[in-house]
């Protein structure tokens, strides 16, 4: 087709392209609407954590070394620093999901009215500082704390037992605060899941427990791992909660930072571990949207 | 107790069949919600150690929490930077959200992926980021550099809620004020915005209550006079339980809770 040969349609065609300028213009002013909060980024992260980047890769001197990523192969402190941080996390998601799935079933069978009045018992906790909660657990676990006087007087166990400054204590605390961030997507997944499945496998003679787990559960799926995801990548670089409860016995890696810092205020070392501990989140997110549209379960699409 | 016989669920199960999964599902509610107001009754004891329920009543602790000019300023220190970071943090969130969500431009998805690293990055790694390059330009310990590295923290939290707003929100509205001859940012003032006005609410007090409990960052890049309230009972926590914390504890709590339930209240109010 010869387009240029017919005036009329050479006059749209500059039309179209006064359009698409204007187009253009438009969408870029309204982009720049975004640039206060981009640059706020990248002044507060982009660039710190870049400048730290740098450091874990430099030695005294200014010169390029792999000295503090060396250390963390050859010392055994960090292999247990690692490995205290992985058994956290997965124990923390473990705990959180045995708890939060049988919750988040509850509300979501729930008519909407109250299932809003119950979801106030996560989102209560989940709002409240977990600073706070972190001091109560601590109350609560004492030696002579209400614990230890319930079961003594309850006759469960006869002399205190120690349940905080050490690895239960530390659990205790981290599952009751992940546990909001694991029922909310899971939630959120479940109530997505359509009821006429639910009748369908019944209509089939499905019994209630076969619809469940052959059709109920296995949807459900994609909103836990969300929510695991989620609380298994938080507990990574959790902070708080362990160096209170853990009473310096729990050392992760996050821990293990501020400790260097403190006492060394070795950049270096401290910056690779977070340079680590940064991989090791990116790394465990990319593999989760690999495997399944993460973004699409956690914010809806867009 | 004749609920428990009415059918509870689509396949055939009753309200007694069920009964397992309301207990334990109430068991997990009473786990999560005691040990969060615990402190509540213990703050109100008069021993010096914490006791649950009090023998004897009283607000010393409060009285102790109220006279300590350490204290007092500190609290003043978090509602200031909750409230700037608010002003700021609420503004910028909504305008990148709305930008976004309405260009349809190729990069908004990656842009809008960038704009929520904040909640990606490990806190810890911010807040020692923050303190080593706040440490070059002469911010640790002023307001001015906790709200910042607050307003990074919680613009994505107003970016999440606000485009969940607009996706509720038929922008058709927005073109046919422009239609009839209005500027974009007069259809925006006049049409969209009271629109989503009660999600801009939530998302401010959201972005309060982010940085009034944010702990870690004020741990490393507050101080001095301008520490937190946080701060201070961090470094309270690590070394003695003093039922002083209990008090700040239950007026945290008290703080967190009217704000959730007004957002809950606003929130519920726009839709």
């Amino acid at each position: 087709m010869n387009v240029s040969a017919d005036p009329d349609s050479r006059n749209e065609g500059l039309n179209e392209k006064t359009l698409r300028v204007q187009g253009v213009r438009e969408q870029r002013m309204l982009l720049s609407l975004a640039l206060p909060a981009l640059l706020a980024i990248v002044a507060i992260i982009v660039i710190p954590v870049g400048w730290l980047f740098y450091l874990s890769f430099v030695d005294g001197n200014g010169q390029f070394s792999l000295a503090n990523y060396q250390k963390m192969i050859e010392y055994k402190s960090y292999a247990r620093v690692f490995l205290t941080t992985f058994q956290v996390s997965i124990l923390t998601t473990v705990i959180c999901i045995l708890f939060g799935y049988p919750l988040a079933y509850f509300l979501a069978m729930l008519p909407q009215r109250l299932a809003g009045i119950f979801m106030l018992a996560v989102l209560l906790p989940f709002w409240t500082s977990l600073l706070v909660r972190t001091y109560a657990w601590l109350v609560l676990l004492q030696r002579n704390g209400i614990l230890n006087d319930f079961a003594i007087s309850a006759g469960i166990w006869e002399t205190p037992v120690k349940l905080v400054h050490n690895m239960t204590g530390t659990l205790i605390g981290m599952a009751h605060i992940m546990l909001p961030f694991l029922v909310l997507p899971l939630y959120g997944s479940m109530k997505k899941i359509e009821r006429d499945m639910m009748h369908a496998a019944a209509n089939l003679g499905a019994s209630p427990v076969q619809s469940f787990w052959r059709v109920y559960f296995p949807l459900s799926l994609s909103g836990m791992v969300a929510g695991s995801l989620i609380v298994f990548v938080l507990c990574l670089g959790f902070y708080v909660t362990p160096a209170v409860l853990g009473g310096g016995r729990v050392v992760m890696v996050a821990t293990q930072i501020t400790a260097i810092l403190e006492n060394q205020y070795d950049w270096g070392a401290a910056s690779a571990l977070g340079v680590v501990l940064l991989v090791a989140t990116l790394l465990v997110l990319f593999a989760a949207t690999r495997l399944l549209k993460l973004d699409a379960a956690l914010f809806g699409k867009h | 107790m004749k609920w428990l016989k009415k059918p509870a669920s689509d396949t055939q199960l009753t309200h007694g069949d069920r009964l397992w999964l309301y207990i334990v599902a109430a068991i997990i509610m009473l786990l999560l919600v005691i040990p969060t107001f615990i402190v509540l009754p213990m703050s109100f004891s008069d021993s010096q150690y914490l006791e649950f329920p009090p023998e004897v009543w009283s607000t010393r602790w409060y009285a102790v929490y109220f006279e300590s000019s350490k204290w007092m300023r500190a609290t003043v220190t978090s509602f200031q930077v909750g409230i700037l970071t608010m002003l700021l943090a609420t503004p910028l969130g909504t305008m990148a959200a709305y930008a976004l969500f309405v260009s349809g431009h190729r990069a908004a998805r990656a842009i809008f992926a960038f704009l929520i690293t904040p909640m990606i990055v490990p806190v810890i790694l911010i807040a020692i980021g923050a303190f080593y390059a706040y440490g070059r330009v002469g911010l640790n310990n002023t307001i001015t550099g906790i709200v910042l590295a607050h307003t990074v923290l919680a613009s994505p939290l107003v970016m999440i809620v606000i485009t969940s707003a607009l996706r509720n929100y038929d922008l058709n509205q927005e073109r046919v004020a422009r239609s009839l001859g209005a500027t974009r940012l007069k259809a925006f003032f006049v049409i969209t915005l009271p629109q989503i006005k009660f999600s801009i609410v939530t998302a401010a007090l959201l972005s309060f209550l982010t940085s009034f409990d944010e702990v870690i960052i004020a741990i490393f890049v507050s101080g001095g006079l301008n520490a937190t309230l946080t701060k201070h009972m961090f470094a309270a926590l690590r070394d003695f339980i003093d039922p002083t914390i209990a008090a700040i504890s239950t007026i945290m709590i008290l703080v967190s809770t009217t704000l959730l339930l007004a957002a809950q209240f606003i929130g519920g109010k726009g839709k």
